[in-house]
């Protein structure tokens, strides 16, 4: 079982290469529509990334308001 | 179609549907690419009068009211039919609102029964705004697990009333729904929309874009704004048609949805409307170049073919591989509940496939005008429905005045706020603060805002007293906030911002500090109500006699700067 320390880093890491992010340059407590630039609807695109990494099932009601790396980890973490 | 003038409310309406298509889908519900159900008008019924009657036996009567906070599902509109059929009136909520602000909402309301997701009910049932709702004794609760602990509500599923109930007739003047069009943080703007202007909207909206049996409707914008209420739900209902739910909205399953479903119509925001453009585009521009050319020489034939009206067969053949994209069978794509970019549309239109824009805001019903399409027009939101009178009031040396309306679909007023609707509502004429003027073909321009608010491209209206809360107990003498565009009037309707403006303490300086503070408190917002820039006022701000900004005269003085120059980043 993954620690939620694992659990963001890899989400990290899966954000950085979806939108094609300088590597390093994201830290959990980012707001990502800020810091990537992204829309609600790339964030979306996100979770399925998210889902199939993790294999869990993400719905979308999850992350609604969600707007850090860190909080989702968290919502990540209480599904693995 | 039902022939609606003869009904007096929706519930009668939508009886009559069911009754004379009971063998046609009414709703299909898919997730993630699987499909898990699909309902006929007929068993729509059976599974909404239940419902209704439980509702009945538990007190609900005629003019209660009722709220809905749900995702696009079969169960928000059986619910709806549910309280329609018991003469109440509905309350839709955005299910993407806050906890907080969903319970300030349900109790501005006045609503008895909140009927809701159990993912939305866990958030619900633990925010501390619970406690001053006692006026809700009833809260059902859809979809949830077998052991979950349900805080108070009951079952959804398990609200069942055993007899028929009987439906509770209404006046065409009576309250449909209260729909709330801004509001959860400053004044709530609770529009009071009556039976009657539904029946008009759907009359008016449906000549231009008719729904008939067969008729498959993609919901996407969710069913609590005004949009989808009316073309994901009564419109299509009251022509025998379908409306098609996704679980999850994700671009890959919405994708897929258009070919799996044929789909006829569906409604987008501009920003999702930007987004299919954006991908489309790339994948123009991945084409070999002799392929390309081939495309764009096909897209030129169509563009000088579908010059003065769209023809849809021709051009379903001509860029064959981009409408099967979308199913082979859509007839056009509805956009609202901002303004849409004319390069955007014209994009769509050049490859075929008709983007029904137009100008609407909740107070008028909806939809003010729409493009006939007959020609096209990407510069103009088209020109007004059958049955509304637009006047432009007060017009400049361009023609450009504020845009008021006139018609049946007008709201009764705002709820608890007669001072808002008798400043709003004047004369029977519906005071838009957008700005606009007709083209000599009789066509709607816009031409930005008179009104301190701002409207994204996700359709979200922001109105600037809303999100000075969140700078509330800032260490400065005064602040507020506004939009860029009431300070610095501008004709155009995309890109709006909020500034937050600070008259600091005297002597005090902006320091770095005072700046983080403002960032977090910024960042804490939801990122489509966070401010853009801070702006300094040096001197005390205009009061009213009982210390109210009087926010004209302040937007007046700080007009008088540049803009580039008073806008400091955050």
């Amino acid at each position: 079982m993954r620690t939620l320390e694992q659990t963001t880093q890899e989400i990290l890491e899966l954000a950085t290469k979806h939108f094609k992010a300088a590597p390093g340059s994201l830290k959990a407590e980012d707001d990502f529509y800020k810091t990537l630039g992204i829309d609600s609807l790339q964030t979306l695109e996100l979770l399925s990334r998210l889902e199939n990494h993790f294999h869990i099932e993400l719905p979308d009601y999850e992350v609604q308001g969600v707007s850090d790396f860190k909080t989702l980890a968290e919502r990540v973490q209480s599904r693995l | 179609m039902l022939d609606l003038s003869k009904y007096s409310s929706i519930g009668e309406a939508v009886r009559d549907a069911l009754e004379t298509w009971p063998r046609e889908v009414c709703l299909y519900e898919s997730d993630r690419g699987e499909e898990k159900q699909r309902i006929t008008y007929r068993e729509f019924g059976a599974r909404a009068l239940p419902l209704a009657k439980w509702l009945q036996d538990t007190g609900f009567r005629a003019g209660d009211r009722a709220s809905i906070i749900m995702t696009n599902q079969s169960k928000w509109l059986i619910s709806a039919y549910a309280i329609f059929f018991c003469g109440g009136t509905l309350v839709p909520l955005d299910y993407k609102l806050k906890p907080e602000e969903q319970w300030t909402l349900i109790k501005h309301s006045g609503a008895s029964v909140l009927i809701t997701e159990y993912p939305v009910w866990r958030q619900l049932s633990v925010s501390s705004e619970r406690a001053g709702a006692a006026k809700v004794g009833t809260v059902l609760v859809t979809e949830a697990p077998a052991n979950a602990d349900l805080a108070g509500a009951t079952r959804w599923e398990a609200a069942q009333g055993a007899s028929q109930p009987l439906l509770v007739p209404r006046k065409r003047d009576d309250l449909a729904c209260i729909v709330y069009s801004s509001g959860t943080g400053g004044t709530p703007k609770g529009c009071m929309m009556t039976h009657g202007n539904y029946l008009e909207q759907c009359v008016a909206l449906t000549s231009l874009y008719p729904f008939w049996p067969g008729v498959k409707y993609l919901s996407i914008l969710p069913t609590n704004h005004a949009i989808d209420f009316m073309v994901g739900f009564f419109g299509p209902f009251t022509c025998g048609a379908a409306v098609v739910h996704l679980r999850t909205l994700r671009p890959e399953y919405v994708r897929e949805a258009f070919t799996k479903y044929q789909i006829t119509y569906v409604s987008l925001v501009p920003l999702v409307l930007k987004n299919l453009q954006k991908g489309l585009q790339a994948r123009f521009d991945e084409l070999p170049p002799v392929k390309r050319r081939l495309f764009e020489r096909l897209r030129d034939v169509n563009k000088a073919l579908t010059q003065h009206r769209p023809l849809l067969p021709l051009s379903r053949l001509l860029l064959k591989q981009v409408h099967a994209g979308f199913g082979g069978k859509l007839e056009a794509i509805i956009v609202g509940g901002a303004f849409t970019e004319p390069q955007t549309l014209q994009f769509f239109y050049d490859l075929g496939i008709p983007v029904a824009n137009g100008y609407g805001l909740t107070e008028a019903g909806t939809a003010v005008t729409v493009n006939d399409l007959r020609p096209f027009r990407a510069d103009t939101v088209g020109k007004p429905l059958p049955g509304m009178e637009v006047r432009i009031l007060n017009p400049d040396e361009d023609g450009i005045g504020q845009v008021s309306v006139r018609s049946k679909t007008v709201m009764a007023g705002y709820l608890n706020e007669p001072e808002l609707t008798a400043q709003t509502i004047v004369d029977g004429w519906l005071m838009t603060g957008d700005m606009g003027r007709f083209d000599a073909t009789g066509h709607l321009q816009l031409f930005g805002r008179k009104k301190n608010m701002i409207v994204t491209e996700e359709g979200k209206n922001v109105y600037a007293e809303d999100v000075e809360q969140a700078f509330e107990g800032l260490p400065v003498k005064e602040f507020c906030v506004f939009a860029a565009n009431y300070i610095w009037p501008s004709r155009s309707m995309v890109g709006e911002q909020l500034v937050l403006v600070i008259h600091l303490e005297p002597g005090k300086p902006l320091t770095e500090e005072l700046r983080k503070e403002i960032s977090a408190r910024n960042n804490r917002l939801i990122n489509y109500k966070r401010i853009h820039g801070v702006v300094l006022y040096d001197d005390d701000f205009p009061l009213t006699a009982s210390l109210k900004i009087i926010r004209v005269a302040l937007a007046e003085r700080l007009g008088k700067h540049s803009r580039e120059q008073a806008i400091l980043p955050v």
